[in-house]
């Protein structure tokens, strides 16, 4: 660990308040040269307000950034970019029709004498900023043509072009594959190597430990504390996170054998799926395991009514339903929670309250029309029941955070009393805090008898939640695993299509 | 670390419903604000003209309105739900044209009534095939529409005018309720209170904003789409048929150049009554309000004998000097702040 020296960017007491929501409290975060921090906290800590604040996006309420020991003021993204402080974002937004270079270098592209652009030596500047972080394509490359992990090395560039002293990278690993992932660790430490502060965000414990070299610590928009990664161990810095231990351990389940609720015989798809079947039973866990791509959401998005199958029958207590749209699944009991909870989830721009109530509005209308208290009753019940976070329930949900809203779409579909809900990776991108607290409220809504699907891509909690694993490949099931086969090499062979067992290593 | 951070959370946490009062709301609303401009148009247009404030004289004004708010009550609650409807002004030239056509062959006044909405409803469900079932953008079929509806008019009348409307017909474009009060100021209100109802107390209502917002979402969350959107494209055109009944009547006769320009002004309605043009947010109570102020613009700058083309530049500057406020006011505030 090198020395820390004092630090390029110092933010002081930083206070940045929302309509009914302190989203920041008089924080504080330090940047180091040649350092990689990471900046830790539950969703909802703070942290995206702050990567905004940073990077010009948001003004501050109160409290001072420095760079260099001199208090600056970063009123827009230009100014933010001059100070050398550049950010590559959860989505960062790239333009499929244009080319690599000009990607690269969008809005501050190098001019000629007569003021247009220099193509030719922007095409230069890129291949060299390409040529440091070893991106395998040219910059001609139309961006459309490029698969997301190289759209990400093309956003790397494009945080790198403005002469980055400091450099926010907001989970950048949440989209890699695994070799991906290594690949990226590798740029992080040549960023180091030059010299550049790096503020890492994630949720990963491994990965912090792996590349940080220091942490500061957020709770709901307060700062806990911060220090090096040396001094401190996992345990530790996720009591600190979300104020109390947690244990890792899965909550402990009782299946019993319970009646039928769901029967698929057989659906098929032109191109996504084919031959899916499967039974679900009451209070059942059913674990849906494959790689990306493998089908899994396409199917349960065509058992929800969005996409029509070619083919197949859908029985729910014995009986043929037929299901055209999102209306008749829930009309039959049948509701789902989406993986892209900011498109297809939430609905931002509407309060909390509406959110919850909109499938339910049957019930708490009167022939038709609404009537605020049921609504009011029927959000607080919910949102209660969830530990809901949030100022008042006629709140944008747009202003809560990610495990806030994901909580919000979870409560509106409890409202409608289902029997089946379809969870489409749950603990997605939400810190371990909530994940525990997700898991926990899977297990008891099982045990009150509703029947879960379970979509997700993580193998400790595809083993630790479900009674029975479903595992797809190319669209198609692959194996049906329960009890002592439940293991990861198991989920992973069927998985990838391995069909010998591995040989067992000593 | 002291001790307290450690602390675990409450069991459960309250959430309270509203965090600010009705009171505080309305006061901070769009609506508020248009209303100051509407008092502020009225004081001043008292002063300006002697005659502004002659009932007779007012009662005369509120024709200026009437019938685009109609159409633009619809038009409020298709452009909440993201779409739009540009054919309004050529729905109601059409439906003219037929109840024009219609009294050729001798039909009634309850007749002409029923072949005015049905050539709006048919109109309405013309744009809404095309938007919902095909998936068509809406600006894009309603600015074709546009041309066709009002073509076929011209076709049927060329530079003909069909006139002979029965006397019975007059009574909705040019009767009186009580005193100073007209028969569209009657319907007015009524179409009113039913939009408002639709939008702002019913399930229905509740759908269209949250199409408004996220209609992938709106889909996921189980509301039909598309069978929304279809029945506000219906509602439009129906109430353009209204007002083509209501225009037509008031005039005595149809020309296939009625109610040309008129989808901007409904369209410049809706916007000045705080409806998001990109859908998602807007009141009717604000559309109505708006209404008022535009009906006051023009009928006050009339008695000023100020020329037509004058006056739709003061609508246009009237326009985005309101809808500029608010954002002032943001920058000046966080001017004063920062």
């Amino acid at each position: 660990m090198t020395e820390s020296g004092s630090p390029v960017v110092s933010m002081d007491a930083i206070t940045k308040t929302f309509p009914g929501v302190k989203a920041l409290d008089q924080v504080r975060l330090d940047l180091y040269p040649g350092q990689v921090t990471a900046l830790v906290g539950e969703n909802g800590a703070g942290k995206s307000t702050t990567v905004k604040i940073l990077t010009g996006i948001y003004r501050p309420d109160g409290g001072t950034i420095r760079i260099d020991g001199n208090p600056v003021d970063l009123t827009t993204p230009n100014d933010a970019a001059a100070s050398g402080i550049t950010a590559i974002h959860q989505e960062t937004v790239l333009f499929d029709e244009l080319s690599v270079a000009e990607n690269v270098f969008i809005g501050h592209a190098p001019r000629t004498r007569l003021g247009l652009i220099d193509r030719a030596e922007m095409h230069r500047a890129a291949a060299r900023l390409l040529d440091e972080i070893g991106a395998p394509f040219g910059t001609h490359t139309p961006l459309r043509e490029l698969g997301i992990a190289n759209k990400h090395l093309v956003a790397i560039a494009r945080a790198l072009s403005v002469d980055a002293r400091v450099v926010i990278m907001d989970e950048p690993t949440a989209a890699l594959s695994h070799k991906e992932i290594e690949e990226l660790y590798e740029l992080v430490e040549t960023l180091k190597a030059q010299g550049k502060a790096i503020l890492f965000i994630s949720h990963k414990f491994d990965e912090i430990f792996r590349i940080a070299d220091r942490y500061t610590v957020f709770r709901d928009g307060a700062f806990v504390a911060d220090g090096e990664i040396a001094d401190i161990d996992e345990n530790a810095l996720v009591k600190m996170m979300v104020g109390r231990a947690v244990d890792h351990i899965f909550p402990a389940r009782r299946p019993t054998v319970a009646e039928e609720v769901l029967q698929v015989v057989g659906y098929d798809h032109p191109t996504e799926f084919a031959d899916i079947g499967f039974r679900l039973h009451r209070g059942e866990i059913l674990g849906f395991y494959g790689l990306v791509g493998a089908g899994r959401s396409e199917f349960m998005q065509s058992l929800f009514g969005i996409t029509r199958p070619s083919k197949g029958v859908c029985k729910m207590n014995g009986k043929i339903r037929v299901i055209r749209s999102p209306a008749d699944a829930v009309a039959n009991g049948i509701v789902y929670v989406p993986e892209d909870r900011g498109k297809q989830g939430a609905i931002i721009g509407l309060p909390i309250f509406q959110n919850i109530t909109l499938p339910s509005l049957g019930r708490t209308s009167r022939n038709g029309f609404l009537q605020l208290a049921e609504e009011f009753k029927l959000a607080r019940e919910y949102s209660e029941r969830l530990d809901l976070r949030a100022a008042s329930l006629d709140q944008d949900v747009g202003n809560l955070s990610g495990g806030n809203q994901q909580k919000v779409v979870i409560a509106k579909w409890l409202a409608t009393q289902p029997q089946v809900i379809i969870l489409d990776e749950p603990t997605k991108g939400i810190d371990i805090g909530s994940k525990a607290a997700v898991h926990e409220f899977m297990a008891e809504l099982a045990a009150q008898g509703l029947s879960v699907i379970m979509v997700s891509s993580e193998i400790p909690e595809v083993i630790g939640m479900s009674d029975r694993v479903i595992v797809m490949r190319d669209g198609r099931i692959a194996a049906e695993l329960s009890g002592d086969d439940l293991r990861p090499e198991t989920l992973v062979r069927h998985a990838a299509g391995i069909s010998t067992p591995a040989p067992q290593e000593a | 670390m002291s001790d307290s951070t450690l602390q675990a959370r409450p069991e459960t946490r309250h959430v309270p419903d509203r965090l600010n009062s009705r009171a505080f709301r309305t006061l901070r609303s769009w609506e508020s604000l248009l209303l100051a401009v509407a008092i502020a148009i009225f004081i001043v247009n008292s002063f300006a003209s002697p005659y502004f404030l002659n009932v007779w004289n007012l009662s005369d004004a509120t024709f200026n309105f009437t019938e685009k708010a109609m159409i633009a009550f619809a038009m409020a609650l298709l452009i909440i739900s993201g779409e739009i409807d540009l054919s309004v002004a050529s729905i109601i030239a059409l439906a003219s044209t037929a109840m024009g056509l219609a009294v050729q062959y001798g039909a009634g006044t309850p007749e002409l009534v029923v072949i005015g909405l049905a050539v709006g409803l048919l109109c309405g469900a013309f744009n809404a095939v095309f938007v919902t079932i095909m998936g068509l953008p809406s600006i894009v079929v309603t600015i074709g529409t546009m041309s066709l509806f009002r073509g076929i008019s011209y076709i049927i009348l060329g530079d003909d005018a069909f006139r002979g409307y029965p006397a019975s017909f007059a009574w909705f474009g040019q009767g009186y309720i009580y005193w100073v009060f007209t028969v569209e100021m009657l319907f007015f209100v009524i179409i009113a209170l039913a939009f408002g109802v639709l939008l702002h107390k019913t399930n229905f209502g509740r759908a269209v904003y949250a199409i408004g917002n996220n209609p992938t979402g709106a889909m996921f969350s189980g509301i039909r789409v598309q069978k929304v959107k279809f029945i506000l494209f219906l509602l439009t055109g129906l109430m353009s048929g209204a007002a083509a009944v209501f225009l037509t009547s008031r005039l005595g006769s149809t020309r296939p150049s009625i109610a040309t320009g008129m989808e901007l002004e409904v369209v410049t309605m809706v916007v000045l009554g705080g409806v998001n043009i990109l859908g998602g947010s807007g009141s009717i109570p604000g559309v109505v309000i708006a209404a008022f102020v535009m009906g006051l613009v023009t009928f006050g700058l009339g008695l000023l004998n100020v020329p037509g083309i004058v006056m739709s530049i003061f609508i246009g500057l009237l326009l985005i000097g309101v809808i500029a406020l608010p954002r002032l006011w943001t920058m000046a505030a966080n001017r004063r702040r920062g």
